[in-house]
């Protein structure tokens, strides 16, 4: 099983969708092609999976899994969250169950998070459902900055420079577009965004033309 | 008859051109994110909500729920052809819909499952019809109590439930009813968790935290990983199941319907589910089971119809309960809210059209996407040529634009992005963000409802166990909270007495 996965691996997905396309319709006369044949061959492996291997296979393309430490981390950060509003809790007067004070549930809450961190810090140290920052993670980053610059400036220089270089940025350096298609499809998304929230819906959007 | 009049007039509703033009957009927008692997219904939903501030509460929600039921059937499209699935809902039927195509037949599968889908979605409507009212009805003698006690088990089930570590997910739920205490104690009038900050006296709203999380946080995390170039066939010819097809496929699609109605109504079940369930029980009946994973026409027919059965069929404790059985029905309640309509067993009685509007437009939702995926289904493989890479700013730029209009402050544009972070960070490190929604969106009702039953208690909590809905619920609730640590004790200490044969086994193998 392990060989047919590594078989897939390398035959990637494109051939398979070859497959697909020519195995996708019934009347082949006008759209066959002499490519897809010879991809079925290359693809057969990858085609004959079991739902069983294709699960395992999914499995195994998804992002790697972080370690213990992101168990820890991410447990005490809940167990600070929750240590923090217990305080805040208690600092706003729990009062009695009959006559609750503005605390009280909060109080409760926060105990019952408190408690899961710790539970989790302790029997989730084995788990492998968080995944490892890689260095595709750059790419969320990299949006972040993007989005986060925008907020800044719409209130300034309106909202057409930050979304015309938030999209360039996404598609060309993100997306890996080309910079043909990006530049394009850039200006046009930005003046039907224009036409969209400024010129038919009149928003009060900040905007510098 | 007088029970039906109502339910007539909800036509007249759904007929008012508004109306109708808004089920298409949904049906329409629910097809292509469908088919378009990456934002799923609830992202999609979320970052459409300011879309519905200015519409009529009906006409909102009908869209909404097109964009959901939609989504059921566009996700079929990309599982058969591409083996892909552009769902949850549809992962399982990868396994026979894309060897289906394989044998030239993906025009029967995407058929199959259209007309499959159609009829379990209709027939969950008709079950929707009779049953919400009886829910309902039943409902109204609701107190706090039974409200605490039913918002408990509901968190708590979608929690559990859920896939992905349950301890997590309660943890997402319990950050979701803190975050719901911020702003001003609706009993006492103090602030509370706003660090003095005015925006925040009034506490958090529910869209920028649903656009956030669900819309910019899964945003954000798909462009960790690159899709697959999709590369659609050109054409899908003869979507239309020969007789022999229908036929073999006829019991697929009842035995779907039936058990996505009833796994859709339960708290955390719903639409996936429902399709997993469907094509486990599938296989299980087959003469043959061998022949599934291998182009078996139940196994796309069944799950497909499941899942459009759960789709419709989730709106039944929403709408006569008040109490979302899934984070995409947590959405339908706040956007509800925003247009001043509280879900409960009253909504039936008090507010017929809009009930009845949302049921009945599901009949034409259904009918529209018929007509959608069988004649034009060409039309959205060919959407499938629209790159990631180009969809991610453009949704992006909706949600900041969006989250703008709703007060235009950018105010709530910050928020959104904030929670963006937090949606991204939870999906990395395996926290589930429909708990956290969902809990937000039941917190205040949560703890108002709690405070004012320990008033009537005199503050004493075992009068819970004194009534006996709520003493029920509660005893649901400790089951369900005990049984996975029971049955894990169970199974170690099985596993300790049975040890030695088990290593047996494993050696001869």
């Amino acid at each position: 099983m392990i060989r047919v996965q590594e078989t897939n691996r390398t035959s990637g997905g494109e051939d398979g969708i070859h497959s697909r396309r020519s195995a996708g319709q019934s009347a082949p006369a006008r759209d066959t092609e002499v490519l897809p044949d010879s991809a079925d061959v290359l693809a057969g492996p990858e085609d004959d999976l079991t739902p069983e291997q294709l699960a395992a296979q999914w499995e195994e393309e998804k992002p790697p899994a972080a370690g213990p430490l992101a168990n820890a981390a991410s447990s005490l950060v809940v167990l600070g969250i929750g240590v923090g509003s217990l305080v805040l809790s208690v600092a706003m007067g729990l009062g009695t169950p009959e006559a609750p004070q503005p605390g009280l549930w909060p109080f409760l809450v926060s105990c019952v998070m408190v408690a899961l961190a710790l539970f989790q810090l302790v029997a989730g140290r084995h788990n492998r459902d968080a995944e490892k920052f890689t260095r595709m993670s750059m790419a969320p980053v990299t949006g972040l900055v993007t989005l986060a610059a925008m907020v800044s400036l719409m209130p300034v220089i309106g909202f057409e420079l930050p979304a015309l270089v938030m999209c360039i940025v996404w598609m060309r350096f993100l997306g890996g577009e080309t910079w043909r298609s990006t530049l394009l499809v850039s200006a046009v998304v930005v003046v039907s965004f224009y036409g969209i929230f400024v010129l038919a819906l009149n928003t009060s959007i900040p905007h510098l033309f | 008859m007088d029970f039906l009049n109502p339910v007539l007039n909800g036509f007249v509703v759904v007929l008012e051109p508004m109306n109708l033009l808004y089920c298409l957009i949904g049906v329409v927008i629910g097809m292509l994110i469908g088919v378009l692997p990456g934002l799923g219904p609830a992202a999609t939903i979320a970052i459409l909500l300011p879309l519905t501030y200015n519409v009529e509460p009906v006409t909102a929600i009908i869209m909404l729920a097109g964009i959901f039921y939609g989504a059921q059937y566009g996700g079929t499209i990309t599982s058969v052809l591409l083996r892909l699935p552009g769902e949850a809902s549809s992962v399982v039927t990868v396994f026979d819909g894309y060897q289906m195509a394989k044998q030239g037949k993906a025009g029967t599968a995407l058929g199959l499952a259209s007309i499959g889908s159609f009829i379990g979605g209709t027939a969950s409507i008709v079950g929707l019809t009779f049953l919400a009212p009886i829910v309902a009805s039943f409902a109204l003698d609701f107190g706090p109590a039974e409200y605490s006690a039913l918002a408990l088990l509901g968190i708590l089930l979608v929690a559990t439930i859920s896939n992905g570590a349950k301890t997590k997910a309660l943890i997402a739920a319990a950050f979701g009813l803190l975050l719901a205490t911020v702003g001003r104690d609706i009993f006492t009038g103090e602030s509370r968790f706003t660090f003095g900050s005015l925006e925040l006296a009034d506490g958090i709203d529910f869209v920028p935290i649903a656009m956030g999380i669900f819309g910019l946080g899964e945003i954000l995390y798909n462009l960790e990983e690159r899709h697959r170039a999709a590369k659609a066939p050109s054409t899908v010819t003869n979507v239309w199941p020969s007789r022999k097809d229908l036929s073999q496929a006829s019991g697929a699609i009842g035995r779907g319907s039936v058990l996505g109605f009833f796994l859709g109504i339960l708290p955390g079940g719903g639409a996936t589910i429902a399709s997993m369930a469907s094509y486990a029980m599938e296989k299980k009946r087959a003469k043959q089971p061998e022949r599934f994973g291998k182009g078996a026409p139940e196994g796309v027919a069944g799950p497909e119809t499941a899942n459009n059965a759960a789709a419709t069929s989730s709106f039944i404790p929403l709408l006569t309960l008040g109490i979302p059985a899934n984070a995409t029905m947590a959405l339908m309640f706040g956007a509800l809210l925003i247009q001043g309509v509280t879900p409960g067993p009253q909504l039936v009685e008090q507010d017929p059209g809009l009930f009845w509007g949302v049921v009945n437009s599901m009949y034409i939702g259904n009918i529209l996407l018929l007509i959608m995926s069988l004649p034009l289904v060409g039309v959205f493989v060919k959407i499938l040529r629209v790159r990631a890479a180009i969809l991610a700013p453009v949704t992006a730029l909706i949600t900041l634009l969006g989250a703008y209009t709703i007060n235009n402050s950018m105010f709530d544009v910050t928020l959104v992005v904030v929670f963006g972070i937090v949606g991204y960070l939870m999906k990395k490190f395996g926290f589930e963000p429909g708990p956290l929604v969902l809990a937000f969106v039941l917190g205040s009702l949560l703890e108002s409802s709690l405070r004012r039953s320990l008033l009537v208690f005199g503050g004493d909590p075992t009068g819970f166990f004194s009534r006996p809905i709520s003493a029920t619920l509660l005893a649901v609730f400790v089951l369900v909270a005990v049984l996975p640590g029971l049955r894990s004790l169970l199974a170690k200490r099985r596993a300790a007495t049975a040890d030695p044969a088990t290593t047996k086994i494993k050696e001869t193998v």
